[in-house]
């Protein structure tokens, strides 16, 4: 009975959370465009690349729920998917500019030219063409974190170690990315982006349908992550982050399954980041810091782990708590409210918004299922009634 | 999966979720809509107060609200109060454009005082562009940029690299220079700019060793044994250093400890003014310089008054000065006085009043905005002095046109910016044509 | 080149002078014209003033140029007079040597250049052959050796027929052979020794003066010379690899102190604290406000400040940590990543707290005189505060393994960490211990506070440039073992050191990145992992 009742309530979670998305995605672009501006219902265009950058936010969340939720891979490097993920797309936008430029190299982007770069460096060959920087935002990604994954889970290391590592990892490629030698514009990164597949980045119309889109990877991702998790697969996973030497024991190759976990929610990640680099304007090395990826795992546990939902609550819930501190008189203090946000989360909350919410009403229902003795929840639409 | 989905959306009242929905948007809709009150002129200030930039960052926004209190007490601007709009966009490059893009449009600023290094300029570019709105930005930058919408009051690369460069030559004779600074774009177009000119004066490739670390190195001992192993060949050495803030320290304390004078290889700064120096115990630096466009121990009347209001301000009376301060001054007079001109805040018309404007600088001088959005600066060279403040030891005769384009290097030596005549960043002079090399 | 040599020869002409101006009488006018000169505030004024003053054998000379390099002569623009204040606070006139009751207001220190210091210097006579101070006339054989300029030669042979000081005979003797090399008409003989003694000079100097010769030499002189040189460059190469393992030790040493703490709250607790750098941090903060107390109201004990402030130090993070494990982290046990979002939070909460009070700029934190400065040994120079923190380090090392080894705490947190429920039973309060070895942990990182603020920024940032370094250390050389986070941190160090001359800075650090991580694939749990069952747990 009771899973069975957890498993309907999350289920009714999940196409609730499609349909926000879903309506947000069409009626925030339409508001947009539609309304005049200034009118009481229009929703501003500097509001709708915010919430475009959310979205990609609360799929990268998502991306590390899935590892860390369902498998428990805690990767505190999951920043480095998304930033090279951004950069392939970044690379893309940077050679649409063509002889934009302020130095009007038709072929070299800006900074090769004033670093004196003789030619345009062979990784950067291909990315004039958007199916193939699209293709690299997934490849480069799911392939950094095969390689990774391959070494560190055949190695069998855990835990601890493992989070280390892709520290490390994040860490490593932050200062190579910061190289100006590396050939990726060092510290200034790639910026002043002129169109996408021809559209103006700058221009409403196309903020509107990147902040679609970003809603639609959303719920696809959403809808992998369900789906992941729902099979037996997912079963699997679990499996492995409650006993992992138990799973192994029962003649399940375990590192299979968090290699296949673990470049899926790369590439994921990758996805997150190329919507996002069009949409904030500029990527940048700082996008590898240690300190960003581990930002994204306290959304996770903000919103609760281990349910989707929740990662993606969380990630919307702290930037937005992000953006609303740092304005306004409280500007200079923001960082205490955020970190005190941080600490009563995991002191008062452990099981995070969404998990708490869950406990919450499972217990209100039991407690109903105990008094009523009957399957009367056929009809429960909205809030559970509390119990007599 | 999706026939669950299906099932799950039918039961759900279709009426109450588009209701919650929308709901939602005009509550978003609602709260982001509010109105700048009319009686006040808004000013933006887009300086970190947290994370790494915030150690330089926070003066400057102590700086301008300085200035708003000052002009307000002269009864403002136009006949109306100015407000300062403070943000925090804590050190995070994205976070700088989603700033700049709030005040612009959500503050409805008329004008913003912001950014310090380079990649949150180019951050915010492209929101001053498409959002035509104005950045001044007061911190000594690569140059190789001149935008419509951006004013640079800091120094551009010969306003201090190349007048530094020439003092060391011709007064201390130095032979031989170590080119070291944090791998990142000012640097790097530094150096390549001073090693170009190195090079036309007759320096030898051997002659010049160049050296890279990355942002707050903090182990210096090889770096600095490399250097006094490079300055003991016999021909005068001197170091060039366009080290980042947060390395300088255990630059400078390694330096010291390992027993290098000034007298012996003296090392010029650009990027080291008296903030960073009430940080280190300056003694072992005695003699060591700086480049900069302003410092706090010039005695003119302009600045013992301005360090006076300052220092009471700030209620701190060891509260020190710096370079980036005083172009936030120059800046902040450059545009009431536009706005005065044009009676008006509008961007289009403060941006045509700016370029030609004059305003009193704190050395005693007067500088003046070009038609490239660059200003004329003097440039000094000072020697630090045991009290962590600087020693005028040598300046330019007059006042330096910053050039936006280096002359130096290959690809912009036929650029200018010209934003008068040919309303244009990057004319090139040899095509004639607006728009870079072209092709 | 040329310029330099002026220099030189100027200052063994006015040192000369210098000691016999006592002798000679005074003349009037000119050498009052030159002591004006003083008051003009123009850099090459000056120059001609000290020239002028340094020469005019005047009995006020030496006076006036000393207390011109100390800062002690002030000039008044207006009236053109200039003043020496003496050492002992008494006031002259430079020009006529009258005693003055005050200095005018307006009168302003003389100021130098880099330029100008050098000229006082050789005009004091610091670079003198015949100082009675031994380290000058060193200092003077160095910079023969270096011009080898022929005019030397008498003096040098003089001067060496006299010397007694060993260390100085040494000097002149190179001296000498440097002249002797350049000289054209020096016998072959002659530069064959001279070679030879160049050679057992062995330095980079040497290496330079060799490098100098020009082609047309005796053939015999220049195969010594090229095998000279061989022999100079392996020795320069093995003083290289003796530097980049000191190197490599100071900055394992540094590692290690920032780790040694985590290696107790992460290692032993199984704590992921990400506000260890903040303790660090608070640990700079605290030496800075010792520092500053000393500052204002006991200048005399500055020499002193460290050994106040590593207590204090000790304390206040201390303090701090035992808070943070009893208001927080008391609650998250067996979570260990909700420790890490928790601490996180915090850090954050410290950072900015200490940007609150403390501003965010760098705070100054001296160093004492027994930590400034350096010494050589044979070819590398060896400086005070790194020497310090390394032994320092390896105290803070010993102490704390002792403390575990022999005290009745370090027994109780051994038996808590290995086995909590039966330690408990055996009547161990276990929350007791948990807040002590916090505590101690974050101690000990307060103290490392104290020495990184000798080396690095006292600003809120300094905490954060150490986190991701220190969990690289304890992680690298196994989780639970002191001895491993020693072995991980010195390797590290080394590694980095000698990767940095072939690399560079960045790349060196990004292949040790690499390395750890591909160290870790090799051994999952670190250098020294612990053996048992308890691991798998």
């Amino acid at each position: 009975m009771t899973p069975h009742v957890l498993t309907r309530s999350l289920d009714r979670s999940a196409s609730i959370f499609i349909l926000v998305v879903a309506g947000l995605g069409v009626l925030i672009p339409l508001s947009n465009l539609l309304l005049p501006a200034g009118s009481a219902l229009q929703v501003p265009t500097y509001l709708v690349a915010l919430f475009g950058k959310y979205a990609c936010y609360a799929i990268l969340a998502l991306s590390i729920d899935l590892i860390w939720g369902y498998c428990g891979i805690l990767s505190l490097g999951h920043g480095a998917f998304f930033a090279l993920g951004g950069y392939a797309m970044g690379m893309y936008l940077m050679r649409q500019i063509g002889s934009r430029g302020v130095y009007g190299n038709p072929i070299l982007p800006d900074f090769m030219v004033f670093l004196n770069y003789p030619k345009l460096p062979w990784y950067w060959h291909g990315f004039d063409m958007f199916w193939f920087a699209a293709l690299m935002v997934i490849v480069v990604p799911g392939l950094l974190a095969f390689c990774f994954g391959w070494l560190a889970f055949r190695s069998r290391v855990t835990g601890v170690y493992l989070s280390i590592i892709t520290q490390a990892m994040t860490y490593a490629l932050l200062l190579a990315f910061f190289r100006n030698d590396f050939g990726f514009g060092g510290n200034n990164g790639l910026t002043d982006f002129k169109d996408i597949l021809g559209f103006n980045v700058q221009a409403d119309g196309t903020r509107a349908a990147l902040f679609a889109l970003s809603c639609l990877a959303l719920i696809l991702a959403f809808l992998i992550c369900r789906a992941v998790v729902t099979s037996k697969l997912g079963k699997v996973l679990v499996a492995i982050r409650d006993a992992e030497s138990r799973t192994r024991f029962l003649g399940y190759r375990v590192e299979s399954y968090k290699l296949f976990v673990f470049t899926l929610s790369a590439c994921m990640a990758g996805v997150a980041g190329a919507l996002y680099v069009p949409q904030v304007g500029i990527i940048n090395p700082s996008e590898f810091a240690p300190g960003n990826s581990i930002e994204a795992v306290i959304w996770v546990a903000v919103g609760g782990r281990g349910t989707l939902v929740g990662a993606a609550l969380g990630a919307v819930v702290v930037n937005y708590a992000k953006t609303y501190f740092t304005s306004g008189p409280l500007a200079p203090y923001w960082l205490f409210m955020l970190g005190a946000l941080f600490i009563l989360v995991t002191l008062l909350l452990p099981k995070g918004i969404v998990g708490t919410f869950n406990a919450w009403r499972e217990s209100q229902k039991e407690t109903q299922v105990a008094n009523a003795e009957s399957a009367a929840l056929e009809d429960g639409v909205g809030e559970p009634k509390p119990a007599e | 999966m999706l026939t669950k989905l299906t099932r799950d959306i039918a039961t759900l009242s279709r009426r109450r979720w588009l209701a919650a929905t929308a709901g939602l948007v005009l509550g978003l809709a609602a709260f982001s809509n509010a109105k700048a009150a009319d009686d006040t002129i808004k000013v933006g200030v887009l300086h970190s107060l947290s994370g790494t930039m915030a150690i330089s960052e926070t003066t400057l926004k102590d700086t301008i609200l300085f200035l708003i209190d000052e002009q307000n007490k002269k009864g403002g601007v136009l006949g109306k109060k100015l407000e300062a709009v403070v943000v925090d966009p804590a050190s995070n490059w994205p976070l700088f454009a989603e700033k700049a893009r709030e005040l612009i449009t959500k503050d409805k600023v008329s004008v913003v005082f912001g950014c310090w290094t380079s990649v949150s300029r180019k951050s915010v570019l492209p929101v001053f562009k498409e959002l035509n709105s104005i950045l001044f930005y007061p911190v000594q930058y690569e140059g190789e940029e001149s935008e419509r919408n951006v004013f640079y009051t800091g120094a551009a690369p010969n306003q201090q690299a190349i007048p530094a460069v020439d003092y060391l030559m011709k007064d201390e004779k130095v032979k031989r220079w170590v080119l070291a600074g944090t791998d990142y774009v000012y640097p790097r177009t530094t150096n390549k700019i001073l090693e170009a000119y190195l090079k036309s004066k007759g320096v030898k490739q051997e002659d010049i060793m160049i050296n890279y670390t990355p942002f707050g190195h903090s182990d210096w001992q090889t770096i600095v044994a490399d250097i006094k192993k490079f300055g003991s060949a016999g021909k005068k050495t001197a170091v060039v250093s366009t080290i980042n803030g947060d390395a300088n320290v255990p630059f400078y304390k390694e330096l010291g400890n390992q027993g290098i004078k000034a007298t012996d290889i003296p090392v010029v700064a650009f990027s080291v003014g008296e903030e960073e120096l009430a940080g280190i115990d300056t003694k072992p630096l005695l003699g060591h310089l700086a480049a900069w466009n302003y410092f706090q121990s010039i005695k003119t009347p302009e600045n013992d008054k301005f360090i006076k209001a300052w220092q009471a301000y700030t209620k701190n009376p060891k509260r020190v000065t710096n370079d980036p301060m005083e172009a936030h001054v120059i800046g902040f007079e450059m545009w009431v006085k536009a706005v005065e001109k044009v009676k008006s805040t509008d961007a289009d018309k403060v941006i045509d009043a700016l370029p030609g404007i004059e305003a009193k600088n704190l050395t005693g001088g007067t500088s003046k905005m070009l038609p490239n959005h660059h200003i004329t600066k003097p440039v000094f060279i000072g020697e630090i002095k045991a009290n962590g403040q600087f020693d005028v030891v040598w300046k330019t005769p007059g006042l330096v046109a910053g050039d936006a384009w280096s002359k130096e290097l290959e690809g912009s030596k036929d650029l200018i910016g010209d934003w008068v005549g040919k309303k244009c960043g990057n004319y090139n002079t040899k095509t004639n044509k607006c728009g870079g090399q072209g092709s | 080149m040329f310029a330099t040599l002026l220099d030189r020869l100027r200052a063994l002409l006015l040192a000369i002078l210098l000691a016999a101006a006592f002798a000679l009488p005074a003349l009037a006018e000119p050498f009052e014209d030159a002591v004006a000169k003083f008051a003009n505030d123009d850099f090459s004024d000056t120059d001609e003033a000290i020239g002028a003053v340094a020469t005019s054998g005047n009995p006020l000379a030496f006076p006036i140029i000393s207390a011109l390099q100390d800062g002690r002569l002030s000039a008044d623009p207006d009236t053109k007079k200039v003043f020496v204040t003496g050492a002992d606070g008494k006031i002259i006139d430079a020009a006529t040597g009258e005693a003055v009751d005050k200095l005018p207001d307006n009168a302003a220190a003389v100021r130098l250049n880099n330029r100008l210091r050098r000229a006082v210097e050789a005009a004091l006579g610091g670079l003198t052959l015949l100082s009675p101070d031994p380290a000058k006339r060193i200092a003077a054989a160095q910079s023969v050796f270096r011009s080898h300029d022929e005019s030397a030669l008498a003096t040098i042979d003089g001067a060496l027929a006299k010397e007694t000081n060993k260390a100085v005979k040494t000097a002149f003797t190179e001296a000498r052979a440097a002249i002797l090399l350049y000289k054209a008409d020096a016998a072959e003989v002659e530069k064959l020794e001279s070679v030879a003694i160049v050679k057992a000079r062995g330095d980079q100097e040497a290496m330079a003066l060799l490098t100098g010769l020009g082609s047309d030499l005796p053939p015999n002189v220049a195969r010594a010379v090229t095998s000279a040189m061989a022999s100079i460059q392996s020795n320069l190469a093995m003083w290289s690899m003796v530097q980049n393992a000191w190197y490599g030790l100071s900055l394992g040493s540094v590692l290690l102190l920032a780790a040694i703490g985590l290696a107790i709250t992460f290692g032993v607790m199984g704590v992921i604290n990400m506000a260890h750098g903040e303790m660090v941090m608070l640990g700079a903060y605290t030496t800075f406000v010792v520092q500053e107390v000393i500052r204002s109201r006991y200048p005399g004990l500055f020499d002193y400040s460290l050994l106040i402030a590593v207590p204090l130090a000790f304390l206040v993070a201390g303090a701090v940590g035992v808070a943070i494990e009893r208001g927080i982290i008391r609650f998250l046990y067996g979570r260990p990543l909700e420790t890490l979002l928790a601490t996180w939070g915090l850090s954050l909460v410290l950072q900015q707290a200490v940007r609150t009070m403390f501003g965010p700029t760098n705070r100054e934190v001296g160093n004492p005189a027994w930590m400034s400065g350096a010494f050589e040994l044979g070819q590398i120079t060896i400086t005070y505060n790194r020497l310090w923190i390394l032994c320092f380090t390896l105290a803070v090392f010993v102490i704390l393994l002792a403390m575990l080894r022999y005290t009745a705490l370090g027994l109780e947190m051994r038996a808590v960490t290995q086995n909590r429920r039966m330690a408990a039973s055996m009547g161990i309060a276990t929350s007791r211990v948990d807040a002590l070895t916090f505590g101690l942990g974050s101690g000990i990182a307060g103290i490392a506070g104290v020495a990184l603020s000798q080396i690095d920024n006292v600003s809120p940032n300094l905490g954060q440039s150490y986190i991701i370094d220190s969990f690289m250390v304890v992680v690298f050389g196994g989780v639970g073992n002191l001895w491993g986070t020693l072995v991980g941190a010195f390797t590290l160090g080394i590694a980095n050191k000698f990767l940095e001359p072939v690399a560079g800075a960045v790349l060196g650090k990004i292949a040790i990145l690499v390395l750890i991580i591909l160290f870790i694939q090799k051994r999952p749990r670190g250098l020294f992992a612990l053996k048992g069952r308890a691991v798998e747990a």
